[in-house]
């Protein structure tokens, strides 16, 4: 490979790692600063079953509390989007049993009044703020469960697009209310009742069922190889 | 050199490249630019299956390996089923809620037996957006002519067009369970266009919609009470020894104890190979995509097809090292984000096939104007601030706000800065060989999504898995359910296995290789 040294970005940090020493579950090791959370532990020989899904950020399985060095605050972070630094200390969130309400979201008869019922708690929010401060996201998590006691569906399905399930605001909550399956239900129920049908979407669908395409589809399918190609290169 | 530094080039050059327009490539210099630097065509990574269904193909090595490798499990056991059901789905993404959820409202007894979380797959990850011809100017037509030209006319014809016209019902399945797709102001589903795409046809939950059709599709197994067995990874499938496929051995992973699932049918929707690695590349795939179904099926008897394809997504990230082979959605280029090389020159047009950009990508850095980073990676520009200037200021923190977020954890505001990028090892464009009912060539056993091959030719489109996904993930659920009611449950044995065993010995030894995969092994060994 030909490569003109000028196009070279500088990152001694990682050209000579340095080590650093970090606490996992209250047992001290060894690892190269700047690698994830999950990398760390992988490095300090840990087999991680759970606690791993997507390595991407968006699953929400590798929900972790941490604290740095010195400071008395323990925050929370996901794993596989986290860096480590030295004198961190870290312990994997285990799977918290909140309760999740079990409804039909097709056949409901009235979504903002069926809140109370299925999650008779949401009402119930001290306003603590603890969601808020606990979420990776940074959702305003304790805003959003106001909006949904309010009927504010549609501001909460828009904050909680964001929502990677991962329940850290879950374990904080002095209500016992689990914001996240709270927003789950209300943002489904915007989705479902309360948001326009479509209508470009029915006539497609009616005109496929109609056999619209299908002169279209008996040209196209009865072309040689050749022909096809030809056309497929006439697409713009 | 300071990556800022090295970033200037992109600022200074951006008002010139704007006014340029970069033409596709004609067919001609296309097949020459991806015959020279795909890694599809790197003959030393390949190499033929010397047994089973597909004895003599060529497939990558670390794919091959796999699929000649041993089972875990004594094929003398006694098979005592633990669980039963009339539909058994392996694998908990979307391809496998989709089935799982179809079957049940069929009326089957469904058990979905999935190897992490209920969700935690490739699925949640998708960014770009589902595929669906819903624009009046488009048509379901258009969209099967522009996949089979992406797919390099290698798509199954026949599936092909279930997947086009059974998009828009699939579509408002979907909204109807509440997913939140993203409208225009007279409340239709906006379209967005994708690479290698001819029309709009991007439904888009901002840049989170597989996350937001994967967290109503996970709710909705809850609700409807599908048993669920969470971190259980089939390692063998079970046959009557004649043909038909009657359900699995899962491994419980919290125990390590083997469990026992007879089964009228077994759907497997376990997904892709990123984690395979293949020739080394870094992917943008979950931590269990190993190619599990690949392996459980071949053994079994069904054929694949197409593995000798692979899909690297031009994007992946190579700067920051945390980052290193993280997806950067298409949706930038889609926007109009421009590939700049250390030069500041354009080199493809970013809006051409995956193929086509990887290659070219791969291309320039081969011949030194790509940007190398210190722990040995090479990569070239995308510029995305490039989108703020083009379509206002704020369009890259409002459109791609997963993103944003993922880079400004390691201080990095995309909306200022350019991303360095190279291919990542994404999707696998092949899989096992199924029929429009999603069936393969072994009765009762069928499989959906990205283990599945056949629909997607020798290049997926962008977009398309997903709707992939809901498509055949229905179909296989259907059709499983619908036999349950005429059909006992068949004989569990594993002859299938004791025969693969014999036939793997006449090749010589065996190479000790254990497959399924189920987890990449990533724990150092220490001391
Ligand atoms: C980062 C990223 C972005 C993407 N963006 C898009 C996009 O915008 N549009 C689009 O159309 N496509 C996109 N794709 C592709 C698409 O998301 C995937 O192809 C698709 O989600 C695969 O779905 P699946 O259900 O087949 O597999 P997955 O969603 O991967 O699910 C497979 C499931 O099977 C489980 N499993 C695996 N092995 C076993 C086993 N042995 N036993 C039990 N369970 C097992 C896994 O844990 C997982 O839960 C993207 C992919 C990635 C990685
Ligand atoms: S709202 Fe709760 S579950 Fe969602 S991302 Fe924030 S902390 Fe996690
Ligand atoms: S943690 Fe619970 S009580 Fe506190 S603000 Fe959040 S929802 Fe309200
Ligand atoms: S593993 Fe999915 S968010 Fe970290």
């Amino acid at each position: 490979m030909t490569q003109n040294d000028d196009n070279l970005i500088d990152q001694p940090e990682v050209l000579k790692p340095r080590m650093v020493t970090i606490e996992i579950s209250g047992k001290q090791y060894t690892v190269p600063e700047g690698i994830t959370v999950i990398k760390a532990m992988w490095y300090a020989g840990q087999e991680v079953v759970r606690g791993v899904g997507c390595l991407g950020g968006f699953c929400g399985a590798c929900a972790t509390y941490y604290r740095t060095k010195d400071d008395p605050k323990v925050k929370t972070c996901l794993a596989c989007q986290t860096a480590v630094q030295d004198g961190m200390s870290f312990t994997m969130m285990p799977p918290f049993p909140a309760r999740k309400a079990i409804y039909d979201i097709r056949t409901l008869q009235d979504p903002k009044q069926d809140l109370f019922n299925l999650y008779p708690e949401a009402p119930l929010c001290r306003n603590c703020n603890a969601c808020t401060e606990a979420c990776p996201q940074k959702i305003d998590v304790r805003e959003g469960v106001w909006k949904a006691v309010f009927g504010d569906f549609q501001s909460v399905s828009d904050m909680f697009m964001d929502c990677v399930m991962c329940g850290m605001c879950t374990p904080v909550c002095i209500a016992d209310i689990a914001p996240n399956l709270v927003a789950l239900y209300v943002s489904r129920a915007q989705g479902a009742h309360f948001t326009e049908k479509p209508a470009g979407l029915e006539t497609r669908i009616k005109e496929i069922k109609e056999g619209r395409f299908d002169d279209e589809w008996n040209r196209i399918l009865s072309m040689n190889g050749q022909e096809l190609t030809e056309l497929c290169a006439k697409v713009k | 050199m300071n990556i800022h530094a090295l970033q200037q080039i992109v600022h200074q050059t951006r008002d010139a490249r704007r006014k340029q327009t970069f033409p596709r490539l004609s067919p001609g210099d296309r097949d020459q630019l991806i015959h020279k630097y795909h890694p599809d065509y790197r003959a030393s990574a390949y190499r033929p299956l010397r047994f089973g269904p597909n004895e003599g193909e060529k497939t990558v090595v670390e794919l091959a390996t796999l699929l000649e490798g041993d089972s875990p499990i004594d094929h003398r056991i006694d098979l005592i089923p633990h669980h039963q059901a009339d539909v058994l789905v392996i694998g908990g993404g979307g391809a496998g809620c989709a089935a799982a959820l179809h079957a049940q409202e069929a009326g089957a007894k469904v058990i979905l037996a999935t190897k992490l979380r209920l969700g935690d797959s490739n699925s949640v990850m998708a960014q770009g957006g589902m595929q669906v011809s819903v624009a009046p100017e488009d048509s379901p037509v258009t969209h099967f002519l522009d996949t089979l030209k992406g797919g390099h006319m290698e798509n199954d014809h026949h599936l092909l067009k279930v997947m086009v016209e059974e998009g828009p019902s699939i579509a408002k399945w979907l909204i109807d369970l509440g997913v939140l797709f993203d409208r225009q102001a007279d409340g239709n589903l906006h379209v967005k266009k994708g690479g290698g795409s001819s029309k709009p046809r991007l439904l888009t939950c901002s840049d989170y919609t597989g996350l937001e059709i994967m967290r109503v599709l996970k709710d909705e197994v809850i609700n409807r009470k599908i048993q669920l067995l969470e971190f259980c990874a089939a390692v063998e499938l079970l046959g009557d020894g004649d043909g038909t496929c009657t359900g699995a051995v899962l491994k419980d992973l919290d125990n390590q104890q083997y469990v026992v699932v007879a089964a009228k049918s077994v759907i497997v929707a376990t997904g892709g190979i990123g984690r395979l690695h293949i020739q080394g590349f870094p992917t943008s795939n979950h931590y269990g995509a190993t190619g599990d179904g690949l392996c459980l099926c071949y053994r079994i008897g069904a054929k694949l097809s197409h593995i000798d394809t692979f899909q690297y997504h031009p994007s992946g990230a190579v700067y920051p090292e945390q980052l290193v082979g993280a997806l950067v959605t298409e949706g930038i280029r889609s926007e109009g984000g421009h590939l700049v090389n250390a030069k500041g020159e354009r080199f493809v047009n970013e809006l051409d096939t995956r193929d086509v950009v990887s290659s070219s990508i791969i291309r320039e850095c081969e011949e030194g104007r790509g940007i190398r980073t210190m722990s040995g990676r090479v990569g070239v520009w995308l510029d995305t601030p490039l989108l703020d200037m083009e379509h206002g200021p704020g369009t890259v923190e409002k459109h791609f706000p997963a993103m944003v977020r993922q880079f400004e954890r390691f201080g990095i505001d995309i909306s200022k800065e350019p991303v360095l990028i190279y291919p990542t090892l994404h999707y696998q464009n092949g899989g096992v060989k199924i029929d429009t009912n999603s069936e393969t060539e072994v009765n009762n056993l069928f499989v959906a999504g990205e283990a599945s091959g056949g629909l997607h030719g020798r290049n997926r489109l962008m977009g398309n898995s997903l709707l992939d996904l809901m498509v055949f993930g229905k179909r296989a659920g259907l059709t499983a359910a619908a036999r349950a009611g005429s059909m006992k449950q068949g004989k569990l044995t594993l002859k299938h296995l004791e025969r693969f065993r014999a036939e793997a010995k006449k090749h010589g030894d065996l190479s000790g290789v254990v497959s399924p995969m189920i987890l990449p092994a990533y724990t150092r060994k220490v001391g």
